[in-house]
């Protein structure tokens, strides 16, 4: 089915939009051969890095390429502007939100969000009640996603408060759009984005205990075969600091140490990159091999600093996402910049009465899910396929979600025929230590099949560089 | 550095370093079963299995021992944790782990000697092929030593893959003189007196020392000089005593607060190999003599182990 939507590059008479002239002109410019010749070299120069993820489900430890995509994708510097503002008011928010769901719980009080959404959540952790952090920040590093409509503005898809990925990309992009074609970044000027490596260690070393004076960061990885263990090592070579498996890590006298062959070293702040359930076997699940037996009660007693904090889960649900923009007047007093996507929440019966009257022509999502699995695109399905959601959504329907189908905006994307538009979301990073802050842009990703609309690298989809222009 | 990183440098540079020595002792047998009457020839079949301890193992799978199924049980065997094929897969996994501490033309090296071993097909390495395919394995381990000593910075993954090379290559000429020594010399009373030229010659091949040998004694091969090169002769890169010129020099550099029991039992086997006069160790035996010095390495690794890799 042939919708609407936003062209990123060309407005509806066809005109190319003033922030991608200087590519378009430049692509205009530039025979096809040697653009061709370049994204040789480009998938060559990444397997031989080896940029590589690993994709759950495939044959064991199956390495694969994110594909790349030669042409950036191009944001004019005051819609930057806007986005940035919409993105820190709205991080803000969600750590004032995580704050006070395990302190004084007022906006539970004040029933601007059921308390049993919250307190039920599996997501909420009430080993996080009462703890204070250092700056009062949970989510140190988030990644928001942000869609396009063919209404021209963006919308918040979802919040990933967690373990958000993705930024090594947003670098090697860079990286090797400038090794490629150094030339585009002649005719105009791109907003830099490399120096995020070390905003983000400024970031983890505020949230080290106060009495570390020169905090030791490491960061803490399921190990090699995760599907993010190629940013894992990035980051922590980046940041000059020590990747980290959870048997490296041990506690004693209250600290948090880690074996090294000079003996055992303190060890500050933990940027980890393994899940809640799994950081602490005494804690939590028992069977975690990649964790770090007693780290909750080190970090319980602020002696060890962890980004992102436990329990942040619960703010970035997709059932407590409807409820971001009554969050953001309740802590802030602000209207929201950003919009939210119109969700119903199947657990609520007249909601679920119209997601099942509509499910043909919207998106459902899994509340938990994650990496774009288990979710319904109805336009995009066959009947078969809707009725056996329809079951599924039935037999539990708190577990889901539904928005319409939004229509993301297109970018112009080499395929097998040429240049075509492809489908394309938005993820920046918001980094908050003592303040906030964001590199230009994010990472784009984008759906390679024709029509898809399903990003995710896991699924088909490929990433581009993301210029901020003047 | 951490523990368990240094533990994988350590153990990739011994994988890698075992490989070479393995394609050297295949290359060898290869050589050796041309010459000779039958029993001198199945017991040059029966030393690499000696060597690596895995006899018991080779027949279990195997009802006869020829040249073609040794290599292929030592060269592509992938159950075989001591094939050529393991050790590279080994190496490489090692590699992969910890593959942001060590540079990427290191890794780039170990990545792509594994991806052509696996696509090596059995029937390739016969005959001539066989001597191609060991000559590449050794091409690989040379590269892979270059690589690291001109691209990595000298810290700790230098210390620590220096000594895991040495310690295994130290091993390895050990294990090759006391098997060999067996199969060549039938009784201790022909100690000094020349034997069967061609084996001679092959062992010394086996360690690149054929040419040292005619430089630096001039002379017919006795089997006590071969001994000296191998144990005593710091000179040549293969010998003990160089092994453990290296393995010292590399210890000194490594820091530790709790590694005394692991840096003086090195010091010590550095100095009786450099004291050591090779008269008094054949009076003792030659394979007594080599028997205590695996002893002594293996326990050398224990402690490596326990003082900077981790083991608790």
């Amino acid at each position: 089915m042939q919708r609407r939507h936003y062209d990123e590059m060309r407005t509806e008479s066809g005109e190319v939009r003033p922030h991608f002239r200087a590519l378009s002109e430049w692509l205009a410019a530039t025979p096809a051969e040697r653009v061709a010749e370049k994204r040789r070299e480009a998938d060559l120069l990444f397997h031989r890095v080896g940029i590589t993820f690993a994709v759950y489900g495939d044959e064991a430890g199956a390495e694969r390429l994110i594909p790349f995509d030669t042409i950036p994708r191009v944001i004019p510097r005051a819609e930057w502007d806007f986005l940035e503002r919409g993105l820190r008011q709205r991080v803000a928010a969600l750590n004032r939100f995580l704050h006070d769901i395990y302190h004084r719980q007022e906006i539970l009080a004040a029933g601007v969000i059921p308390a049993e959404q919250v307190l039920t959540n599996e997501a909420y952790q009430v080993a996080m009640l009462g703890l204070d952090l250092p700056n009062e920040v949970y989510s140190h590093v988030a990644g928001i996603d942000l869609i396009r409509h063919d209404d021209g503005q963006y919308y918040v898809l979802e919040d990933n408060l967690r373990t958000p990925s993705g930024v090594s990309y947003t670098l090697e992009n860079r990286k090797m759009m400038m090794r490629l074609f150094p030339e585009l970044f002649d005719r105009q000027r791109v907003y830099p984005v490399e120096h995020y490596p070390a905003l983000l260690l400024e970031t983890l070393r505020a949230a080290a205990p106060p009495r570390a004076r020169d905090p030791v960061v490491v960061v803490l990885t399921p190990g090699q075969y995760n599907s993010a263990y190629f940013e894992h090592a990035f980051l922590a070579q980046q940041m000059g600091v020590e990747l980290v498996e959870g048997p490296d890590l041990f506690v004693k006298d209250g600290n948090v140490l880690m074996r090294t062959t000079a003996g055992s070293q303190r060890v500050d702040v933990i940027y980890r990159r393994v899940d809640d359930a799994f950081l602490d076997p005494l804690a939590f699940r028992e069977d975690s091999y990649l964790g770090v037996p007693g780290l909750l009660s080190v970090y319980r007693a602020g002696h060890v600093g962890l980004a992102n904090a436990i329990g942040t889960g619960v703010a970035d649900d997709k059932s407590t996402y409807p409820y971001v923009p009554e969050m953001i007047r309740f802590y802030l007093g602000e209207e929201p910049i950003l919009k939210n996507v119109p969700t119903w929440q199947c657990k609520r019966p007249e909601d679920l009465a119209h997601v099942m009257d509509n499910l043909a022509e919207l998106v459902v999502k899994e509340v938990q899910g994650s990496g774009g699995y288990g979710m319904l695109i109805g336009p995009a399905s066959t009947k078969a396929e809707i009725e056996a959601y329809r079951k599924r959504v039935r037999a539990n329907p708190a577990n889901f979600i539904a928005q319409p189908t939004l229509s993301l905006s297109t970018c112009p994307t080499f395929v097998d025929k040429g240049i075509a538009p492809r489908h394309v979301d938005l993820r920046p990073f918001v980094l908050s230590g003592k303040e906030m802050r964001l590199v230009p842009g994010g990472l784009t990703r984008v759906a390679l099949r024709e029509g898809s609309l399903v990003v995710n690298s896991s699924q088909g989809g490929g990433t581009k560089d993301t210029w901020v222009v003047d | 550095m951490l523990s368990r990183v240094a533990n994988r440098i350590f153990w990739m540079s011994r994988q890698m370093e075992r490989a070479e020595n393995m394609a050297r002792i295949l290359g060898v047998t290869s050589n050796l079963v041309m010459f000779g009457t039958k029993d001198v020839q199945e017991q040059n079949l029966l030393a690499p299995l000696s060597i690596t301890e895995t006899e018991a193992e080779f027949f279990e799978r195997h009802d006869k021992l020829t040249l073609p199924t040794l290599i292929e049980f030592l060269a592509l065997d992938e159950k075989n944790p001591s094939s050529i094929y393991s050790c590279l897969k080994w190496a490489r996994e090692n590699a992969h782990a910890v593959r942001w501490q060590i540079t990427s033309e290191m890794w780039e090296t170990l990545n792509g000697t594994w991806l052509e071993v696996r696509a090596v097909k059995p029937a390739r390495i016969t005959g001539a092929g066989a001597t191609q395919f060991f000559d590449w394995v050794k091409d690989r381990s040379h590269l892979f030593r270059g690589v690291t000593y001109g691209t990595i910075l000298r810290g700790e993954a230098f210390n620590f893959s220096r000594l895991g090379t040495h310690l295994e290559r130290a091993d390895n000429t050990a294990r090759i003189l006391d098997v060999k020594y067996h199969v060549l010399l039938p009784s201790v009373a022909d100690v000094g007196g020349a034997l069967d030229f061609y084996q001679w010659t092959a062992l010394l091949r086996s360690v690149s020392s054929f040419e040292s040998y005619r430089q630096l004694y001039r002379d017919q091969i006795y089997p006590i000089k071969v001994a000296q090169l191998l144990l005593l002769e710091r000179r040549m890169p293969r010998s003990l005593a160089a092994c453990f010129d290296l393995i010292k020099d590399s210890m000194d550099r490594i820091e530790g607060q709790h590694d005394h029991a692991a840096k003086r039992l090195a010091y010590e086997l550095h100095a009786r190999l450099t004291h050591a006069d090779i008269e008094e160790i054949f009076q003792g035996g030659l394979h007594e003599y080599l028997a205590a010095c695996l002893a002594d390495f293996g326990e050398l690794g224990s402690r490596i182990d326990r003082a900077y890799l981790g083991a608790v």
